[in-house]
C-alpha cells in the first residue's frame, strides 16, 4: 500500500513539473490568445465606436457578417479568389518542393551551395520585404515593357498559344500557366517543405532500393512505391504548413483588406467579423483536407 | 581473379565498350545527360531566386539617369555610391541597425528561452489534459495574429491586469507605443511563430532516451537540475536553428512591429518610410514635390539590400544551423 501511494506521489509531483514547466504558455495562451479571441468574436456582432477615452460596444447581431457578404462589393470576390489561389498554390508548391528534394537529395558537385540558395527565401522572403517587393512598380514595368518588346515571344506564350487551340481543358490549362508564370512565387514560398521532405528522404534506408532494384525494379516504380509511401507522412506536414504559410502571408488580399478596415476606417467590428469568416473557413480547410491526406499516409513502423 | 581485374582496367574505354555490345557507351550519355539536365535545371532555378537580389544590386549602383536609359541594363554607366548614402541617411542607419539588432536579439533569445521550456514539458512529462493543451499550441499555430490583433490592440491600449492598476492609479495604462507589450507576449509564448519554435523543440526532446533522464533522477538529481545540466547540452543545435530563425524572422517582420514597436526606430519600419522621406528631401533641396517612380523604386531596393545585408552575413556563416536542425528534429505527425 505504502508503495503504491509513493508511487502516486511521484507521479503527481512529475505532473506539477510538467504544469510549471508549460505555465508560462499556459498563462500566455489565455491573456494574449483566448482572452482576445473571445473579445474579437464578440466585437464580431457589435458595433464598435472608438472615441478618445475609450471603446464602446453596441450589440447588433449579425450586422457585420450580413455587411461581408452582401453589402462590401469586395469580400465573397476577394475571398473566393484568395481561397482558389491558395489551392492551386499550396499543390504547386508540394509538387515543386517534392520534386526539387528529390533532386537535392543526390549526390552532385557543388550540391551545398545549391541547397543555401534553395533555402535563402526563407530567410528573405518574409514580412517586410515581400510587402516591398511586390509593390515594386520599377522592375514590374521593366517587366512588361519587355514582354512588349518581344511580341509574345517567349515559351509560355507560345505553347500556351498551341495548347489552348488545341482545345483540350483549356481552363486547367489556363491554372496551370499562371502557375508557370508565378513559379518564382512558388519556389520562394517552398524552402521549409524542401528542407522538411529532404529530411525525410534521408531516413529512408537505402536498403529497400537495393533489394527493389534486384527484384527488377525500375527508377519509376521506386519512386512511387518505396519513396512516396516513406515520406506520405511529412506530405501532411507539409501541406498543412503551406496553406498556414500561405493564409498568413502579408501580401494575401483578404488580410490587407481586413488590415485597411482596422488601421484606416477604424471600423474594429467588421474587421473582426471579416477575419473570423476568414478563419473559419481556413480551419475547416485545413480539417477536411488533412483528414483527406491522413487516410493515405502510410506509417512504416 | 585479381588479374582479370587489373586487365580490365587496362583495357580503354572503347575496348570495354565493344566487348559489352555498346551499352557501356549507353550508360555514359545517359548518365551524363541526366546530370547535365540536372545541373541546367538547378542553374536556372537558382538563378531565378537570386536574380531579385542581383537585380536589386545593379540598380542600387546606378545614378538616377541611368535608370531610364534603355541601354542599360545590368551594369550602371554612372557609377555611384549615393544611393546607399541617401538610404543610409533617410533611414538613420546606424541607430536603427543598433535598436534592430538588440531588439531582435532580445526577443529571440526571450522566446526561445520560454519556449524550450514549454517544449520541454510537453516532451517529458505526463501529465492531465496534456492533450489538450497540445492542442491549443496547434491552435497557436493556425490562428492568424491578424484575427485577434484588434482586441489585442485595445487590450495595450488599455492595459489592466484585473483592474489592479486602475484601482491604485485611477485609469488604466496605455501601453501602446512602448516595448513592453511585446516582451510580456514573448514570455507568454505569443510572439511571432512561437507554436511553431514550441513544436519543433518538443520534437526534439522527445527524441532523447528516457534511460538517460532516469539515470539523472537516480543519481539524485532534481527535476530542473536534469533539464539545465542534461538535456539542454543536448538540445544545442535545435536551439541555435530556433534562434537564428527566431532572429531572422523579427527582424523582417512587419506585422506586430507595426502593431507594438511603432514609436521604435526599426529596420522594417524605416524600409516602409523611405520612399515618403524621399519625397520631402526633395521637396526640401529643389522645391519640387515628388520623386520620379524610378528614383523612389530605386531608393526603395538600396534599402532592401541595406536590411537585408547583415541577414545575408549571418546566413553565409550560420547554413549549417538554419538547414540541418530541422531536418535532424524529424518533424512527423
Amino acid at each position: 500500500m505504502k508503495k503504491q501511494s509513493k508511487v502516486s506521489g511521484l507521479q503527481k509531483r512529475k505532473a506539477i513539473a510538467g504544469y510549471l514547466f508549460i505555465l508560462p504558455f499556459i498563462l500566455g495562451f489565455l491573456t494574449f490568445m483566448v482572452k482576445p479571441l473571445i473579445q474579437s468574436l464578440y466585437m464580431s456582432f457589435c458595433q464598435v465606436d472608438v472615441s478618445a477615452g475609450g471603446f464602446t460596444m453596441k450589440f447588433n447581431g449579425l450586422a457585420n457578417y450580413i455587411r461581408a457578404f452582401r453589402v462590401d462589393p469586395d469580400f465573397v470576390r476577394l475571398l473566393t479568389e484568395e481561397i482558389s489561389r491558395m489551392f492551386y498554390n499550396s499543390l504547386a508548391i508540394m509538387v515543386f518542393s517534392f520534386f526539387v528534394a528529390l533532386i537535392l537529395n543526390q549526390k552532385f558537385k557543388g550540391r551545398a551551395l545549391v541547397r543555401a540558395v534553395f533555402f535563402l527565401p526563407v530567410i528573405l522572403s518574409s514580412g517586410v520585404i515581400i510587402g516591398v517587393e511586390t509593390d515594386n512598380a520599377l522592375l514590374s514595368s521593366v517587366q512588361a515593357a519587355i514582354e512588349n518588346n518581344n511580341n509574345g515571344a517567349s515559351i509560355t506564350d507560345a505553347i500556351q498559344s498551341i495548347l489552348t487551340v488545341s482545345g483540350v481543358g483549356t481552363r486547367a490549362f489556363e491554372k496551370v500557366f499562371e502557375i508557370v508564370d508565378g513559379i518564382y512565387d512558388v519556389a520562394i514560398a517552398s524552402g521549409i517543405q524542401i528542407i522538411i521532405f529532404l529530411s525525410g528522404l534521408q531516413t529512408i534506408s537505402s536498403n529497400m532500393y537495393e533489394a527493389a532494384k534486384i527484384e527488377g525494379c525500375t527508377a519509376w516504380e521506386s519512386l512511387w512505391k518505396i519513396t512516396f509511401p516513406m515520406i506520405s507522412s511529412l506530405l501532411l506536414v507539409n501541406w498543412i504548413y503551406t496553406i498556414i504559410d500561405f493564409c498568413m502571408r502579408t501580401d494575401n488580399e483578404v488580410m490587407k483588406k481586413i488590415q485597411e478596415q482596422m488601421i484606416v476606417q477604424i471600423n474594429y467590428g467588421f474587421a473582426s467579423a471579416m477575419s473570423w469568416v476568414y478563419f473559419i473557413i481556413v480551419i475547416a480547410i485545413i480539417g477536411v483536407t488533412s483528414l483527406i491526406i491522413s487516410k493515405g499516409v502510410y506509417y512504416y513502423d | 581473379m585479381t588479374n582479370t581485374g587489373t586487365e580490365i582496367t587496362k583495357m580503354g574505354f572503347w575496348e570495354r565498350n565493344k566487348k559489352s555490345n555498346g551499352s557501356l557507351l549507353k550508360k555514359k550519355i545517359k548518365a551524363f545527360s541526366f546530370s547535365l539536365a540536372r545541373a541546367i535545371l538547378l542553374f536556372g532555378m537558382c538563378f531565378m531566386i537570386l536574380q531579385p537580389i542581383l537585380n536589386k544590386i545593379s540598380i542600387s549602383f546606378m545614378a538616377e539617369e541611368d535608370l531610364y536609359n534603355p541601354m542599360i541594363i545590368t551594369v550602371p554607366e554612372h557609377f555611384t555610391t549615393a544611393n546607399y548614402e541617401l538610404a543610409a541617411q533617410f533611414m538613420n542607419y546606424w541607430k536603427t541597425l543598433g535598436n534592430t539588432v538588440v531588439i531582435s536579439l532580445t526577443i529571440a533569445l526571450l522566446q526561445i528561452a520560454v519556449c524550450t521550456v514549454v517544449g520541454y514539458g510537453f516532451a517529458r512529462f505526463e501529465f492531465p489534459l496534456k492533450k489538450f493543451w497540445f492542442a491549443c499550441v496547434i491552435l497557436m499555430i493556425i490562428i492568424p495574429p491578424q484575427t485577434i490583433s484588434t482586441s489585442l490592440h485595445l487590450h495595450f491600449r488599455y492595459f489592466d491586469i484585473f483592474g489592479i492598476i486602475e484601482a491604485v492609479k485611477g485609469k488604466s495604462l496605455n501601453l501602446r507605443g512602448s516595448v513592453l507589450p511585446y516582451y510580456l507576449m514573448s514570455v507568454g509564448c505569443m510572439g511571432l511563430k512561437n507554436g511553431l519554435y514550441i513544436f519543433m523543440i518538443r520534437q526534439f526532446f522527445r527524441t532523447i532516451p528516457k534511460e538517460l533522464e532516469e539515470a539523472a533522477y537516480v543519481d539524485g538529481c532534481g527535476t530542473f537540475r536534469t533539464f539545465l545540466k542534461i538535456m539542454l547540452p543536448d538540445a544545442k543545435p535545435i536551439l541555435t536553428s530556433c534562434f537564428l530563425f527566431s532572429f531572422v524572422w523579427q527582424w523582417t517582420d512587419s506585422f506586430y512591429t507595426n502593431m507594438f514597436l511603432g514609436n521604435i526606430s526599426l529596420l522594417s519600419m524605416e524600409l516602409g518610410r523611405i520612399a515618403d522621406k524621399l519625397g520631402q528631401y526633395l521637396t526640401k533641396i529643389l522645391g519640387v514635390g515628388g520623386a520620379s517612380v524610378g528614383y523612389t523604386n530605386c531608393l526603395i531596393a538600396t534599402g532592401t539590400l541595406m536590411v537585408i545585408a547583415p541577414l545575408l552575413l549571418i546566413y553565409l556563416f550560420a547554413q549549417k544551423g538554419f538547414v540541418e536542425s530541422i531536418s535532424s528534429s524529424g518533424i512527423k505527425m
